[in-house]
């Protein structure tokens, strides 16, 4: 559990982030987005200590972070930030290897982990584990980059817009694997990001940030019904609300009983892609299936447009 | 074909070298139509072996000194102790590349006297400049993503120095040693005006007596000797940088 | 209020500490080749002189090592840079016993490094105040006059290095004149080949590294050797060309010593005229060509002037090299200042070394300053017109 309470930074005269306390739960996801500027990064650094706060406290399971020197505090904290920072004189397994070698890990120990998490993230360890970062392409560079800040299996994870760099088509991939990931080692992740879509996509709760302070900290239903703010409500997009309310929730909740016509739609998509199909193929229901293939039901146009419907 | 041609010549420049500086005596029918009135077509006052390792020797010891001092001083000016210093050295390293070689060489005797240390000194000064600017540029031109991840990843100030830093800068670093020992390299002859023993000695000498074929071997000695140092320090250079994936040409 | 301590203060004040209190300050001789023998600050001088002088420079190493107000530091360096300068001269009259024209009187230890410490609180003062080309060059032109303005009143005249300057006063401003000459001459010479060459370069990719090749080969040639090659070649050239020697070329003194020059000032500015032009940006000529410039246009009214700050600079390390290296020119009878340096380290002679050595230092240290003013000049307006 991470424990935010009023942390301030100031410079001279500019207030960066102003008496923000906010309280993210084990294993979950938290994302903070805002426009550039509006000190999130900051909040971020503050929490590895990368900046050291004017005042306020930040308690990692109850204990304050500053209760040990900052790069002691860092080697347990995963940190993954934009454009990757990988090292570009080390080879990829000496890259993701770095904070075990810091902590003194056994030789065996350090192979092991290095060779654990590039299978994960789908990279042959016996090819790519001695090539150096300029020759992976931009989307394995930045898997190595979280696999790098994933190594000492660190119980918290600091993103800074960690798929900012990233086309479209990779970004969505680099998603899904950090949500895999996250399912797996139950890590807490706090993720920067000022694209609303990510962060309702990858966030169990979503603090929104504007001009250093803390606008609104709520799950995403709950912004996206009821935003604190103008700003929030700008920020989440009025026109987009209800199809980014549908992409929140599996189709699988959304199954009602009977059978459709067609190419039945897979129960772990979104209820956003299920009525996007539906709206585009001119059909009033599609069959569901799970991961068996066995039929679960059907959803229908009308079942999802009341969905969409801002949550009372 | 063309990428083995450059370097079988490098290899035919240093084998002719070698040849030349362990038996001159081979050469001198060819040198020997620059000479006048039957003066030695081949420098008789010494061995070219002893004094072309001597340059060496010089130019070596004078180029490790500056090259820690250059770096160790560099380091300090980026260091956030040291950050004061940063704009000021700039000016320093501006200021003092504006001396003439020969001005350090001749301002240094009265202060050591004549022989092999005002040329040590004069080398070590004006080597530390190319190296500290290129070190300089180097560690305040580092990636800042990478030194962002360095820090989040728990490295200490001297970890950050030692495995990320220096190494990053290593073929910046390199360059400036380059240059700075091809400036040594003739720089040093210069010293034998000093009565250093180096092959300006050769060059002198042929000056002096007005023989040309002396001339002619101290300094293709010399340029030989810097175009081979040149080379295999470019070639170094290129290596480390390649591994990073910088300047992949 | 606490006392604060500036870090590179502490540097200034150990040297002004070490310098006025345990190095001479000046040098006696009783004639020019015997050694010297030390005199400190209070026996060089007159003992209010002697005093005042020690205070001023404690005083200064005190503002230097506590935390002051910029222009506190500015007047304290350059009071005590006057101080030094003046007082140095009235040492030197002091010193010499009256009616004796053998004594030599020559700045010691103690002396240089005062100048160099508060010279370097001077330097620090003025990069924190990030003064504009132009007051650069404005701060320039003051220390100079300031310089001139002593040597003219001869205050200095009583020392070793004006002794040795007054028995050679023409022969100083011929081989002054001879310097400037060989230096900028050769300079204008690499100019008018060089940007043209580089500029072929560019333009013809084959000629590209064969051309570079070359002119790097030739700089790692060490200068007198280079310069005692071309004897051969240029006598040749004066027995057998009609005319030649007429204009002066000769196998030895100064026509040598040009080409060796010119030679040397090539690559830089070849080298920096193809990097200049590689550097205009790939937009500004594609849209020249696109507003149907021919390529002559597009040369001069959009490659040229957006490379110009870069061919620049290629000059400027051209012009403070061959400043530098016109002192080797003395060796092949090529005149310059260097015919002071070498003579002295043959006479042992340190005076006549500095007689040599120092004009060549100002000189190229002036060029320096006044060629990075202009390029930042060029450089920043064309900031601004961009912006």
């Amino acid at each position: 559990m991470i424990e935010i309470e009023g942390i301030t930074k100031r410079y001279d005269a500019t207030t960066v982030v102003d008496n923000v306390s906010m309280v993210i739960e084990p294993r979950t996801i938290a994302t903070i987005v805002g426009t550039s500027g509006s000190g999130k990064t900051t909040l971020l650094r503050m929490i590895n200590r990368l900046v050291e706060p004017t005042s306020g406290v930040v308690r990692l399971d109850g204990a304050d972070n500053r209760s040990v020197p900052g790069y002691q505090l860092r080697r347990s904290i995963g940190y993954a930030i934009q454009g990757h920072g990988l090292f570009p004189h080390r080879t990829v397994a000496q890259n993701i290897a770095t904070v075990p070698l810091l902590l003194g890990w056994d030789r065996d120990r350090i192979k092991a982990r290095v060779d654990e998490l590039m299978t994960l993230y789908q990279l042959d360890p016996q090819a790519y584990g001695p090539r150096y970062p300029h020759e992976l392409s931009g989307g394995q560079q930045q898997r190595v980059g979280v696999a790098r800040a994933l190594a000492a299996e660190p119980n918290v994870l600091l993103m800074d817009e960690p798929f900012g760099a990233l086309d479209p088509i990779i970004r969505t991939k680099a998603q899904e694997d950090l949500l895999a990931i996250q399912k797996r080692f139950g890590t807490t992740i706090i993720l920067v990001t000022h694209d609303m879509e990510e962060a309702v996509h990858l966030g169990d709760k979503i603090a929104v940030m504007d001009a250093g302070k803390l606008v609104q900290y709520a799950k995403p239903a709950e912004i996206l019904a009821r935003p604190a703010s103008d700003f929030v409500e700008t920020l989440v997009g009025a026109s987009e609300k209800p199809f980014r309310l549908l992409s929140l929730g599996p189709v699988r909740d959304a199954v009602e009983p009977g059978g459709a016509e067609g190419e039945a739609i897979p129960g772990d998509a979104t209820q956003r892609d299920a009525l996007a199909e539906l709206l585009w193929s001119g059909r009033p229901a599609l069959p569901v299936k799970d991961a068996d293939g066995k039929l679960l039901g059907r959803v229908t146009v009308e079942g999802l447009v009341k969905r969409a419907a801002r949550p009372q | 074909m063309k990428a083995w041609l450059p370097a079988l010549l490098r290899l035919a420049v240093l084998a002719l070298l070698v040849v030349f500086i362990t038996s001159p005596g081979w050469f001198e029918p060819l040198l020997k139509p620059l000479t006048e009135n039957g003066a030695p077509a081949i420098y008789n006052q010494g061995s070219l072996l002893t004094l072309t390792l001597q340059h060496l020797r010089t130019v070596l010891v004078a180029t490790v000194a500056a090259t820690i001092v250059a770096v160790a001083l560099a380091i300090l000016v980026t260091r956030p102790a040291g950050a004061e210093f940063l704009p000021l050295s700039r000016s320093l390293v501006n200021i003092g590349q504006t001396f003439p070689p020969v001005a350090v060489l001749a301002l240094a005797v009265p202060a050591v006297g004549f022989g092999e240390k005002p040329t040590l000194i004069a080398l070590f000064l004006y080597g530390l400049l190319p190296i500290f600017e290129n070190a300089l540029t180097a560690l305040t031109t580092l990636p800042g993503n990478v030194m962002e991840a360095a820090r989040g990843a728990g490295m200490t100030g001297w970890q950050r120095l030692m495995k990320v830093e220096l190494p990053l800068s290593a073929p910046v670093i390199l360059g400036g040693i380059r240059l700075s020992v091809v400036i040594s390299l003739a720089t040093a002859t210069i010293g034998s005006t000093v009565a250093a023993k180096t092959l300006g000695e050769v060059i002198i000498a042929g000056l002096i007596s007005n023989n040309l074929a002396f001339v002619l071997q101290g300094g293709l000695i010399v340029a030989a000797l810097a175009v081979l140092i040149y080379d295999g320090l470019s070639a170094i250079e290129r290596y480390a940088a390649r591994r990073m994936g910088q300047g992949a040409e | 209020m606490t006392l604060r301590f500036d870090k590179l203060g502490i540097v200034i004040a150990a040297i002004v500490a070490y310098a006025a209190l345990f190095a001479p300050f000046a040098t006696f001789r009783a004639n020019r080749i015997v050694p010297g023998q030390a005199r400190s600050i209070l026996e060089a001088l007159p003992p209010t002189l002697g005093m005042l002088l020690l205070a001023i420079v404690i005083v200064g190493g005190i503002i230097a090592l506590l935390k002051t107000p910029l222009i506190i530091r500015l007047a304290a360096s350059i009071v005590a840079l006057v101080a030094l300068a003046i007082l140095i001269g009235v040492a030197g009259a002091f010193l010499t016993p009256d009616g004796n024209t053998f004594a030599r009187i020559a700045p010691a230890s103690g002396f240089w490094l005062l100048i160099f410490a508060f010279t370097l609180l001077l330097a620090d003062v003025l990069t924190r105040l990030n003064l504009s080309p132009w007051s650069r060059v404005g701060v320039l032109m003051i220390a100079a006059l300031a310089i001139a303005a002593l040597l003219v009143s001869g205050l200095w005249d009583s020392l070793s290095i004006l002794k040795e300057y007054a028995s050679r006063a023409d022969s100083f401003w011929a081989e002054a004149s001879k310097h400037v000459t060989l230096a900028l001459g050769s300079l204008v010479g690499a100019v008018i080949v060089g940007i043209p060459l580089g500029i072929l370069c560019h333009r013809v990719e084959t000629l590209r590294a064969g051309v570079l090749n070359v002119l790097n080969i030739i700089q790692t040639i060490p200068s007198i050797a280079l310069f005692g090659l071309l004897i051969a070649p240029l006598g040749w050239v004066a027995l057998h060309v009609p005319g030649a020697a007429a204009i002066g070329i000769r196998g030895i003194g100064t026509a040598p010593a040009f080409v060796a020059l010119f030679l040397y000032s090539l690559l830089p500015v070849v080298a920096n005229t193809v990097v200049g032009l590689a550097g205009v940006p790939r937009a500004a000529n594609d849209a020249a060509r696109g507003m149907g410039m021919t390529d002559r246009q597009r040369l001069l009214d959009v490659e040229f002037p957006l490379a110009f700050p870069v061919i620049l600079t290629g000059i400027r390390i051209v012009l403070v090299q061959n400043i530098g290296l016109a002192t080797i020119a003395a060796l092949i009878g090529g005149g310059g200042f260097g015919v002071f340096v070498f003579q002295g380290v043959g006479q042992t002679a340190m005076d006549l070394v500095l007689l040599g050595a120092l004009p060549t230092v100002a000189l190229a240290f002036a060029a320096a300053i006044i060629l990075d003013a202009v390029i930042e000049m060029t450089a920043t307006k064309r900031r601004v017109e961009t912006a």
